[in-house]
């Protein structure tokens, strides 16, 4: 555990769910998961869970942002908010 | 009202709610706060068995991967269980299986789709092929070493399940199907999650409890009950790797496709 | 007063920004329009809670819950010279990592679900606007 890595790693992934929640393009909407989703992953390798963390880097930033992308691109791109 | 106002102001209650209960929570990284140590006078928490006792129980280095595999393996069966239910959910609801349909019209190419030039996919079609063999190795590392490093079935099997992907978005859908047909992937899955309920019924029918995988020793012919859990652990994720990859594939080939299994991204 | 502070804000800083998460995700999934944007809102509620119970396993000064080949926890610990009860805290609780370790796959699956439900309502009413929706099947069932 590392005090000032855990604050920054936390401003960020406030920041990265925010702006992923606010952009109405919904492609970039999902980059912007992926990157929240890869933070998460670093947060949890500072606290000593290695195969969380593992587990969220293959799953959380690899795997469903394919999956938001490919619905994404079957239904519509814009979103009206 | 608009709905946004009374969404906000529920959620601004509901975190308020929140915030007051935190202050009560012990401090963060407190090695001694009940879920880690037990509460004061009580029985000592799980968490410290798992810690002193399992590699004498298991032989297995990683903690994670003994409390995974056999402290919890029912639990992380008919989560494995779980996973193979939301796949058939999908296979339901979009799976289109009326193959003398016309394919859907393809989408207009206009901004919104990705460019698809022919140099971009070439690019993009090389580099997957020399990816993809070094993600698989890596996978099955993974799979094989989660008794001694962080992985294991779940790990090693999304990204097995990431490599056929990757074949898919790099070439297309159905160059991934001819290596991962439809009716391979399915089997594949229920394969899996039988191969974990056979280290359960096995010890069952040697007069022990489900998924009691000591008294597979006679089986495994190891020296104690302690390395046959070893091994049965390393039987389960392979279990678990291969749900969990058929899974994923199933997934993303039925979203990619509008449940057609043609034509793709 | 800023010791005061740091004793109930700087020890609980984790959880509160877990909440501040939590409320973004809550939002999201009830305001947000879009059904593709209350699914990501869904996936940030989710983490928030997986973040919640993983951080209540962690130890100050503790290693990954991974032993050495010999069974013993690894001597970089500082706790490592002490009897068994207090050695046990120079590693991290397994038993979150674990719990959290299926419930983030699982959630990837139920995921897929949904998106696949996003993909047959877009099929069969041209949208995914929850609006645009609701006025879609009023305009089939006018009389409710």
């Amino acid at each position: 555990m590392i005090l000032s890595l855990n604050i920054v790693l936390l401003v960020f992934l406030v920041v990265a769910a925010v702006i992923s929640l606010g952009v109405k393009d919904l492609l970039s909407g999902s980059m912007v998961l992926g990157i929240y989703g890869f933070l998460i992953c670093l947060l949890w390798a500072e606290m000593g869970a290695v195969d969380v963390a593992f587990t969220e880097a293959a799953v959380g930033a690899g795997v469903s942002t394919v999956l938001f992308v490919a619905t994404i691109l079957n239904t519509k791109r814009r979103s009206t908010d | 009202m608009n709905a946004k106002v009374s969404a906000t102001i529920a959620v601004i209650i509901t975190g308020a709610v929140l915030l007051y209960g935190v202050a009560d929570f012990p401090d963060f990284g407190d090695p001694t706060s009940p879920a880690n140590a037990g509460v004061e006078g009580g029985a000592p928490s799980a968490s410290l068995h798992f810690i002193n006792e399992s590699y004498k129980e298991t032989k297995v280095p990683n903690l994670v991967t003994s409390v995974l595999a056999d402290y919890r393996g029912y639990d992380t069966m008919f989560e494995t269980v779980v996973i193979f239910a939301a796949g058939l959910a999908i296979f339901v609801i979009l799976r289109n299986l009326r193959s003398d349909d016309p394919l859907p019209e393809p989408l207009p190419a206009t901004e919104d789709r990705f460019i698809d030039g022919d140099h971009q996919r070439i690019i993009v079609g090389t580099t997957c092929r020399i990816a993809i063999p070094l993600v698989q190795i890596f996978a099955l590392y993974v799979v094989a070493h989660g008794h001694h490093s962080p992985g294991g079935g779940f790990q090693g099997g999304v990204m097995l399940g990431a490599s056929f992907i990757l074949v898919a978005l790099g070439g297309n859908l159905r160059d991934a199907l001819a290596r991962l047909g439809e009716d391979t992937f399915m089997r594949l899955a229920s394969l899996g999650i039988l191969i974990y309920a056979a280290f359960g019924l096995v010890p069952q029918f040697l007069g022990r409890n489900f998924l009691d995988y000591g008294v597979l020793e006679k089986i495994f012919l190891t020296d104690g009950p302690e390395m046959a859990r070893s091994h049965s652990m390393l039987g389960v994720e392979v279990g678990v790797a291969l749900t969990v990859m058929s899974i994923m594939f199933a997934i993303f080939a039925n979203l990619s496709s509008r449940g057609e299994m043609r034509g793709g991204l | 007063m800023a010791e005061f502070l740091w004793k109930t804000i700087g020890h609980h800083f984790n959880f509160w920004v877990y909440i501040v998460l939590l409320m973004l995700g809550l939002w999201a999934t009830i305001a947000k329009n879009n059904l593709v944007k209350k699914l990501m809102g869904l996936s940030i509620f989710q983490s928030a809670i997986i973040l919640l119970y993983v951080s209540i396993g962690t130890k100050e000064g503790a290693t990954i819950p991974i032993l050495d080949h010999h069974g013993h926890i690894p001597s970089e610990s500082h706790h490592a010279d002490v009897g068994p009860e207090i050695a046990a805290h120079g590693v991290a609780n397994p038993l979150p990592h674990v719990l959290m370790l299926t419930a983030i796959v699982v959630g990837v699956a139920t995921l897929g679900v949904a998106l696949s439900l996003v993909q047959a309502i877009y099929r069969d009413f041209g949208t995914v606007e929850e609006d645009e929706l609701l006025r879609e099947i009023k305009s089939l069932h006018p009389d409710g």
